[in-house]
């Protein structure tokens, strides 16, 4: 759109590291603009009618005008047909910035006050620093420029036995990618994005969590393809020592007994198959049915009897809750998703 | 009925014959007194976070900065803005303007006050309860306004009596709500029609409605919130099977419309001081009568937009987002409606009209920059940074309390008898306006830099905008002790009041200055609506 002064706009925003962002600016430009129009309508009416209308005398005759319904019509209408083409913009975006990309590498996201950690797959972990002088450096998300990322994030408490402790919210929010997700304990969010742009961002943590909330910093370097193989290969920085998330999560499906009721093969046993199971349709006893996701996978290892596949018996499997760290139930799923 | 020169005021006298008062205009005025303690309170509190922000680093601890932080919003929100119009302003003038001796129920009134302190008595305990922090006595809440879930549940007495501080606060609401809808159905006089009633009414009548609706939610969230403290129930604790989202869907089901119940009376407090000083019919009646109602309807249908990156699906994020565009329309209405107003009538700059036309400057910055938000698009980028918080200081600051002000000096010389220094008192606007505005401005451009929200510290490129905020902070707090002086010393030296100074029209200005006990001698009858200026 010609007649927007994009420049003005733009300076006070980040720069947009991602599509999504830059479409989200082109919106942003839109509503200053257009803000800028209705202000400066309002404000000169008013001093207009302010100088024009002065008091003369205490005896000043004014116009006895009770309403015009033209006027009342369009100034009613035009607002609300650009609210609507605002709202229809702004979902559009939305809906593209939340839809899960085809083959989106996956970060795991574990919040806890008032730290991040960013697992890969691999295993490998990244956790906040402490330099020489005790100060701390944030901990840095690497990821390879254009090709989408998804982010499956949880809130898990410092000390998984303390009691009187509680996970808390937080939220994940990039400026620079215009996104942002809450992280809930108890649950998975998904947050996806795909950088354009080689660089080093900031991440807040934008819901408030206590004392350290704003020192819960954390960044993302979007790196050249070539750059990240290197760094996922240990060039960079060491490497995967580590089992990866889905070895581990076999290493609890063989020692928490899981291998006694549910197959790796197809073969239903006293509990359905791990094999496909993730991203398949499930259909349950009272009619119902969903996708199984993470959510709905975590759901079943804390508290089995909250949806039985149909053709299972109800009170056959243990509850993990407590039994399982929110890590382990993590590695579990990972292990679920690997047995295709 | 006492003899002539008897009024409100001086008709009984002693500390009791005030606080048994059953007068609506008595409890207005321990109103005023107890809300503008709370007022300065949340003020300086308000100051101490922007000492915090005046620089990077820590100049106090994170610890203090959240409850400065929490103790700001919570008294401001609970004890300020909501009860702030209708509790004394509405109180005082609202059954004066429909021609009623009082209101419908004055004991419950009475103990709508009472409530209100008992809240009040609360959140000041709250503040030495918990980990203390500074001096070996200062603890309090540190969860923010908003008491979020699973935060505000880690076993500490200190934020749970907030909280219920907020729901006994919430009774004293409810009270007057209750008692407003009954006097505006039961009490007006004789030919006060609906269609006759003062825009003041309408605004308080669509809000006494929320009051009663919508409150009693908040007490039902805090009510669950303590049986899962106490008996260990599992409402919003992931670790106890609960869900800590459910909880931001009640607190907003209730805080949303309780924006409304913050916002409305102030645009009824507008609708009168432009019509006298401008001397003017209103324009466009019904559609602001009605506008209010519409608001005050489609206020309980939007809760979800504080919500559309907490995890809700995105398909509800976007119903809340169409559903929030609505409520745009009645109010560009209003404030189209009051610049016609303007139009060909016969303005007066005096004190009352410089806070009702800052009203107007502020409240279109606040009313544009809403539509950013509810744009989901841009909201996410938005959500929970300093945006946000300049938004709704742009219309709950900007907005309530420039109407505040303004009702305030309006119907000052009615309330007390006295007329204030009007040259001091324009200062005061001066220096509100331009404080205000210096201190909430440069933090739209915060948030669009994604500065977020309740940070005790931030990044070193956020500092410059952060000061000249800060900077701008002092001086509201400045034009507040000026308005202070003038309120103290119109009080204590004014000139006597005229019963009609501003030359208005609407019922109120009928009676002496201060009126009498019991407003009226003799019940008026109406015979024309309430702005008939020709």
């Amino acid at each position: 759109m010609w007649w927007i002064p994009a420049a003005a706009a733009q300076t006070f925003m980040p720069p947009a590291a991602t599509d999504i962002a830059k479409r989200v600016n082109s919106i942003y430009e839109f509503l200053v603009i257009s803000s800028l129009i209705s202000f400066v309508i309002v404000i000169v009416g008013l001093v207009y009618f302010i100088q024009k209308y002065k008091r003369k005398s205490e005896n000043d005759k004014t116009a006895y005008i009770t309403h015009n319904y033209t006027l009342e019509f369009l100034w009613s209408f035009i607002p609300f047909v650009l609210f609507m083409v605002l709202f229809a913009w702004g979902a559009k975006v939305y809906w593209d910035m939340r839809v899960s990309p085809e083959d989106a590498m996956e970060i795991h996201v574990n919040a806890k006050k008032w730290d991040w950690e960013f697992i890969y797959k691999n295993g490998r972990k990244i956790t906040s620093d402490v330099d020489d002088k005790g100060k701390r450096i944030p901990p840095t998300m690497v990821v390879p420029v254009n090709k989408p990322v998804k982010l499956i994030m949880t809130s898990i408490k410092l000390n998984p036995n303390d009691k009187r402790d509680r996970a808390v919210l937080h939220s994940f929010f990039v400026p620079a990618f215009r996104t942002k997700q809450d992280i809930v304990p108890g649950r998975y969010t998904a947050l996806y994005f795909t950088p354009t742009k080689v660089g080093n961002f900031h991440v807040f943590c934008t819901e408030y969590c206590g004392t350290g909330h704003s020192q819960m910093l954390g960044m993302v370097k979007v790196v050249e393809d070539n750059d990240f193989n290197n760094w996922v290969l240990g060039s960079e920085g060491g490497g995967p020592k580590e089992l990866s998330m889905a070895d581990k999560g076999k290493q609890i499906y063989a020692t928490r007994a899981c291998i006694g009721c549910h197959s790796l093969d197809g073969t239903p046993m006293t509990g359905p198959t791990w094999k496909g199971l993730y991203g398949s349709d499930r259909q349950f006893n009272d009619g119902t049915s969903t996708t199984a996701d993470e959510n709905y996978l975590r759901e079943s290892i804390l508290n089995a009897n909250a949806k039985i596949v149909k053709g299972f018996t109800a009170n056959q499997m243990p509850s993990f809750q407590g039994q399982l760290t929110d890590e382990d139930v993590t590695n579990v799923i990972e292990f679920i998703k690997s047995v295709k | 009925m006492a003899g002539a020169g008897s009024n409100y005021l001086n008709h009984e006298k002693g500390i009791m014959s005030w606080l048994t008062s059953r007068d609506h205009k008595r409890i207005g005025l321990l109103y005023f007194y107890t809300v503008g303690f709370f007022f300065l309170l949340g003020g300086i509190f308000a100051m101490l976070i922007r000492t915090e922000l005046f620089s990077a680093g820590m100049q106090f601890t994170p610890e203090l900065y959240n409850r400065f932080m929490t103790y700001h919003g919570v008294i401001m929100v609970f004890f300020v803005i909501i009860p702030g119009i209708p509790a004394i302003l509405g109180n005082i003038i609202m059954p004066l303007q429909i021609g009623a001796r009082d209101v419908a129920f004055p004991l419950v009134n009475l103990m709508s006050w009472y409530c209100y302190i008992a809240g009040a008595a609360l959140g000041v305990a709250s503040l030495f309860m918990g980990e203390t922090v500074l001096w070996g006595i200062f603890g309090g809440a540190d969860t923010g306004w908003t008491f979020y879930t699973p935060y505000s549940i880690k076993f500490s007495a200190a934020n749970i009596t907030a909280a219920f501080a907020a729901f006994v606060a919430g009774f004293s609401s409810i009270l007057t709500g209750v008692n407003f809808v009954a006097t505006v159905h039961k009490l007006r006089c004789p030919g006060m029609t609906m269609n006759r009633i003062p825009l003041f009414v309408w605004a308080l009548y669509a809000t006494a409605i929320l009051q009663v609706l919508a409150t009693p939610v908040v007490g039902i969230t805090v009510a669950l919130l303590a049986m899962e403290n106490i008996f260990g129930i599992g409402f919003f604790d992931p670790e106890l099977g609960g869900d800590p989202v459910l909880f931001q869907h009640f607190f907003w089901f209730y805080s949303h419309p309780a924006v409304y119940i913050m916002i409305l009376p102030a645009m009824g407090v507008i609708s009168e001081l432009i019509t006298a000083f401008s001397k003017k019919t209103i324009f466009g009646y019904t559609a602001i009568a009605y506008s209010s109602l519409a608001i005050a309807g489609v206020s309980f249908l939007v809760w979800g937009h504080h919500m559309y990156v907490s995890s809700q699906s995105e398909i509800a994020g976007l119903v809340f987002s169409i559903l929030t565009m609505f409520v745009g329309v009645p109010t560009a209405i209003k404030l189209f409606n009051w610049l016609a107003t303007l139009y060909k009538g016969s303005i007066q700059m005096q004190s009352p009209m410089l806070y009702a036309l800052g009203f107007l400057f502020i409240f279109t910055i606040g009313g544009v920059t809403g539509i950013f938000l509810a744009t989901i698009a841009t909201d996410v980028h938005f959500h929970d940074t300093y945006f946000v918080v300049a938004h709704f200081h742009y219309v709950m600051v900007g907005g309530t309390l420039m109407a505040i002000m303004g009702g305030a000096l309006y119907w000052f010389p009615k309330i007390t008898g006295k007329m204030f220094n009007e040259s001091i008192a324009r200062m005061s606007f001066v220096f509100i306006f331009v404080g205000f505005n210096v201190t909430f401005f440069p933090q739209f451009i915060l948030g669009a830099m994604g500065m977020p929200r309740r940070y005790a510290d931030y990044l070193p490129a956020f500092e410059s905008l952060n000061r000249i905020s800060s900077l701008g902070s002092y001086v509201i707090g400045f034009g507040f002790i000026i308005a202070l002086y003038v309120f103290i010393n119109g009080w204590r030296k004014g000139a006597p009041a005229p019963a009609n100074p501003w030359g208005a029209k609407t019922l109120e200005w009928t009676v002496p200055s201060p009126p009498p006990h019991e407003n009226f001698d003799k019940i008026p009858t109406v015979t024309a609506g309430p702005y008939e200026y020709r």
